[in-house]
């Protein structure tokens, strides 16, 4: 398991897309580092074998069928934007 | 105070609605009257609408009038915590990032309340993104416990829970992904129930952690809450993880099935850290069942010191994943200081969220990260299989089990600084969220505080039934639910 | 230059043609008002949740099937998360490790030495197929970007090729190959205008004769099958320059501008992504069995490669009719049933009508094959006609094109129009025969030693002596009855 007191706090906040504070980022360091540390426990267990739970009671095969309902109406689609325009969502220009 | 009509069950106002002693504008006045007088000290709502709600009682009166009443939840105001859609109501999360959010769709949970015809009354506050368990992390307002307005609620459905305790609301509806019904029920001396994970359509419900998430009733009595369980329960198309259960009539059964059952006693719950006072409360409890002819057995679930390791792994990964749509481009906030659109999502997720939300973040976004999967999130769903077939072994030889809700009674308000402090809060509860189980807590006495104790059982896959009728057995031979605090 | 070799991987993103998205019920389409094909799941609004599209994975299935993949008796959904704006939920709903369509190929046809003559087929091995949801679309200003998410939720197959592809042409008729397979499958319309088929290209060079994979390029927007191959053609002259003036290939994206033919480092994504892969815990996995597979089995086309060697060996068609029919299916099946009519004998004459003429027609007429006034009875009766002698070619072009207009069966319009080719007087055409015959000794000398060809000397005065009206069979069975006996 990964040396967790090695948290690289500023790759994560740059994954997750938060932008923290220096207080922020000591203390979150700080304090994800004692959680992680608590959560090495979990390397006691014996799982070999074990299937890992995606659900708690397993199904397969849910769908519906291929039918068109009703939508919103680009007003309603639009009545909590930050910004539009052209009956569009505006964020600044994005650039690749 | 028993006497007045905020504090009435929604079995007996149904009956007195039915025979016209009582009209659903008068039961919705006396509530909100309760609430203008008593919300300053509680602060369990982020809203409510009064208009709204006195048009949704007159129309209630008029089905009853023309006879078409539609069932005991028929004009019974009903509050919702703030993560379930209502269409053009506010869907905050009492969070900054959801602020002036406002849904322009129903959950499915609440057409099935408008369907029964409940009077909808308010948005309930809560822990920001239903993360905490003390409401404390709300970014709106600190909610206080209705029995001792230093302390906590509890968390994360602490309005759902004070509301009702307070007379604010005869019923609500809270969400539970570690406990967040549970807990604050017992902190609030309420009945709260959290289903069995997939009973109850999670469609319309702002998700924390996807695979534990799941609604649930608050109420002042077991039949209460079977009666607004039967409303929300049951399988919905919209909800890929919702099961086709078969639903039976959870109020009926509850006079159907008297016992005596076998109810199984988790070693590990009953160790360090359990209050003294909490520990007697629930040994009485566990003595009535004795005495009621139930046979009790010492069960092992040998996993239970991991559900808290697992718990936080799981829950964070899908919460960082699930909190990604929250980015001020389509709705929600936007910061005002972007300068261009890396920085729109950067400023405006670290200005919108707080502290524990973020920091759920970034534990959830760790654990999903390269290099740590399999170390973190894989082994944690695997030691959650275990979890999940020790209850599972334990329920061939018990119905169900019988632990306390919380290891104390509720804390003070700012007791509990430290996170890892706060998540210990769960213990208890966790394991049913891992495990898909059902679990209620419901009084079960006092700690010389005053302040109320909570009883949990937890029951078997989709045997809500059965839970419930083994709680209803407690809660009947003991007046718990006739106590109210004094405010 | 010559001492390496490109090797070319294509991921091809295709949009399934379904009523609804392909995680919620709302209804999809192109080129509609923006943001009229959104739903609460679509937006992301909170609390939703996404269901399955059945008819997605019917269409998954079918074109898995026609390429040959292994369908995986169990597959699941996961989570591939990063933020961009056209993206809703800041993750794509994917499949990251268990996808539905497991290996599989391709078979492609490489240009001919010349048109009428059949290039070299290629088998190309896939590596998989699965099933995604789309994205909405950025329209960039000056100073912001605009979303339209009327997209957002297409269902989408992302097809990935094995890196097998050694040339731009091998990719072109890959992507040729592909797009006849599903349209013909009735998967999508594969309109590249319309977003509904995208190629992304990964190309690197390494030395010939040796395995491991070099550095690769990823390139992006390859609006048209034709940008695709000359996009990769551009891309590994440049890396073969770079290598030969001694620079290194960097690992990265560049972007293809067709119509200047040059392209450009796309502004690096400063860090690899880490998409944290995780299965998607609002969605179950599905299972097919064997019965869901023969279904849609019995629903699955003929490849069209599958029909160009049926067409060769049942009707021997030369390579310029099959080529054409090969790519049009409803042409194909067309063809076919007029040779039902017409008899097999007379495939080759029918081919010609078809892809000649009447394709001629329809598309200076601008309709659709189906809305074409001639059927197949009619070029049946034609050809009939034709071989009978009734009708002779130029007449028959006449016919054609009244029938194309009118839809009056052939045989009543040349009795109405006295099209008809005139009885031959047989005393009359033998005499002018004999009189070609008479007329050219060397030619007959030369029919007579075994060239066959010289009995065409004969015909053209016959012709004139008739004013064109003499039935050809009859004229060449003539002269030879007199060459024969004389």
């Amino acid at each position: 398991m990964a040396n967790h007191n090695d948290i690289d706090i500023d790759r994560v906040a740059q994954l997750a897309r938060v932008e923290l504070t220096a207080e922020e980022k000591e203390k979150f360091s700080r304090q994800l580092g004692d959680v992680l540390h608590h959560i090495t426990q979990l390397e006691q267990v014996d799982v070999s074998g074990v299937e890992p739970s995606a659900h708690a009671y397993p199904m397969v095969n849910v769908w519906a069928d291929d039918v068109a309902q009703k939508g919103l109406s680009a007003e309603d689609a639009l009545r909590n934007a930050p910004a539009r325009r052209d009956n569009m969502i505006a964020v600044p220009k994005v650039v690749d | 105070m028993a006497d007045e009509l905020y504090y009435q069950s929604i079995t007996s106002l149904s009956e007195r609605l039915g025979k016209k002693e009582v009209s659903s504008v008068e039961l919705t006045r006396a509530v909100i009257a309760r609430t203008q007088a008593v919300e300053s000290q509680v602060c369990a709502f982020n809203s409510f609408d009064e208009k709204d709600a006195l048009a949704q009682a007159t129309a209630s009166d008029a089905r009853r009038s023309s006879g078409g009443a539609l069932g005991p939840l028929d004009g019974i105001p009903v509050g919702l915590k703030d993560v379930i859609a209502v269409e053009n109501q506010p869907l905050t999360a009492s969070s900054k990032m959801l602020a002036d959010f406002v849904s322009p769709y129903d959950a499915t949970v609440t057409q099935n309340l408008k369907k029964a015809g409940a009077v909808l009354w308010g948005r309930l506050n809560l822990d920001e993104f239903a993360m905490g368990s003390s409401t404390e992390n709300s970014a709106t307002k600190k909610t206080t416990n209705p029995w001792d307005r230093t302390c906590v609620p509890g968390g994360s459905s602490g309005g759902s829970a004070a509301a009702v305790a307070a007379g604010e609301a005869i019923a609500s509806l809270g969400s539970d992904t570690g406990g967040s019904i549970r807990q604050p029920a017992a902190f609030c001396g309420v009945v709260g129930m959290k289903p069995t994970y997939g009973l109850v359509s999670r469609y319309g419900l702002i998700a924390f952690a996807s695979s534990l998430d799941q609604i649930g009733p608050f109420a002042h009595t077991v039949e209460d809450a079977a009666i607004m369980l039967q409303s929300i329960a049951g399988h919905d198309p919209k909800d890929s993880t919702s099961y086709r259960a078969k639903i039976p009539d959870y109020r009926a059964e509850l006079s159907q099935r008297k016992g005596p059952w076998k109810l199984g006693i988790p070693q590990e719950y009953f160790g360090e850290g359990l209050d003294p006072e909490v520990n007697a409360a629930v040994e009485k409890a566990i003595e009535y069942y004795r005495e009621q002819g139930c046979e009790i057995k010492e069960v092992s679930l040998p996993h239970t010191k991991y559900c808290l390791d697992a718990y936080y792994v799981i829950a964070t990964a899908e919460a960082s994943s699930n909190l990604s749509r929250y980015d001020g481009v389509r709705y929600g906030h936007r910061s005002k200081d972007a300068k261009g659109i890396v920085d729109l999502y950067f400023k405006s997720r670290g200005e919108g969220f707080g502290e524990e939300v973020k920091r759920r973040i970034m534990l959830g976004t760790y654990v999903l990260s390269s290099g740590y999967y399999d170390a973190y999130y894989l082994r944690a769903q695997k030691v959650r299989t275990l979890i999940r077939q020790d209850f599972l072994k334990a329920y061939e030889e018990v119905d169900a089990l019988i632990t306390p809700t919380s290891p104390t009674p509720a804390f003070k308000l700012g007791a509990k600084a430290d996170p890892l402090a706060l998540y210990l809060c769960d213990i208890y509860t966790i394991g049913a969220n891992l495990a898909g189980l059902p679990g209620i807590s419901l009084p079960c006495g006092f700690a010389s505080s005053g302040l109320p104790i909570g009883l949990q059982l937890i029951g078997q896959p989709f045997e809500e039934a059965n839970l419930l009728s083994i709680a209803h057995a407690y809660e009947q031979a003991h007046e718990w639910r006739n106590s109210h605090p004094q405010i | 230059m010559s001492q390496y070799e490109a090797v070319i991987g294509l991921e091809v993103h295709v949009q399934i043609r379904t009523q609804s998205k392909m995680f919620t019920r709302v209804g999809t389409g192109y080129g509609h008002p923006e943001n009229t094909l959104t739903d609460p799941v679509v937006l992301a609004l909170p609390g939703t949740l996404p269901v399955l599209n059945k008819a997605a994975l019917d269409a998954i299935i079918k074109t898995g099937l026609m390429l040959g993949c292994d369908i995986a008796p169990m597959c699941k959904w996961d989570r591939k998360n990063y933020f961009y704006p056209d993206s809703p939920k800041n993750y794509q709903i994917t499949q990251f490790d268990q996808p539905i369509c497991i290996g599989g190929r391709v078979e492609i046809e490489l240009p001919g030495s010349a048109r009428n003559v059949m290039g070299e087929h290629k088998t190309i091995p896939l590596t998989r197929i699965h099933l995604e949801e789309d994205v909405g679309k950025l329209n960039h200003g000056s100073h912001e970007s605009l979303v339209d998410y009327n997209r957002a939720g297409t269902p989408l197959m992302e097809i990935v090729s094995d890196p097998a592809l050694e040339s731009a042409d091998e990719a072109y008729a890959y992507l040729t190959a592909i797009r006849a397979a599903i349209v013909q499958g009735d998967i999508s319309d594969c309109d590249m205008e319309k977003g509904q088929l995208r190629c992304d290209a990964n190309i690197s060079i390494r030395p010939i004769g040796t395995t491991e994979l070099g550095t690769k390029v990823e390139l992006k927007n390859l609006n048209s099958i034709s940008y695709v191959r000359d996009g990769i053609a551009h891309e590994i002259k440049r890396q073969l320059s770079l290598m030969a003036s001694g620079g290194t290939i960097v690992q990265e994206t560049r972007d293809y501008d067709g119509t200047t033919g040059a392209s450009q480092s796309l502004r690096s994504k400063e860090m690899a992504h880490d998409y944290r892969y995780f299965p998607d815990p609002d969605l179950m996995p599905v299972e097919v069995d064997e019965a869901w597979k023969k279904r849609i089995e019995a629903t699955c086309p003929e490849m069209p490669f599958d029909r160009q060697r049926r067409f060769f060996e049942t009707y021997d068609l030369p390579y310029t009719i099959t080529s054409v029919l090969v790519w049009d299916r409803p042409l194909a099946e067309y063809f076919e049933e007029t040779v039902k009519l017409a008899g097999v004998a007379r495939a080759q004459l029918v081919g010609n009508w078809i892809v000649n003429d009447l394709l001629r027609e329809v598309g200076a007429a601008k309709i659709a094959l189906a809305d074409s006034k001639i059927r197949p009875a009619h070029i049946a009766e034609l050809v009939e006609l034709i071989e009978k002698g009734t009708l002779l070619n130029n007449a028959a072009r006449e016919v054609f094109s009244e029938m194309f207009k009118s839809g009056e069966m052939p045989a009543a319009m040349v009795k109405s129009k006295g099209l008809a080719a005139e009885p031959t007087d047989t005393a009359e055409l033998e005499q002018w025969c004999r009189d070609s015959i008479a007329g050219n000794e060397k030619a007959k000398a030369e029919f007579q030693v075994g060239k066959d060809s010289a009995i065409n000397a004969f015909k053209g005065p016959v012709m004139k002596a008739s004013r064109g009206k003499a039935n050809p069979k009859l004229v060449d069975e003539t002269l030879r009855r007199l060459l024969a006996d004389s």
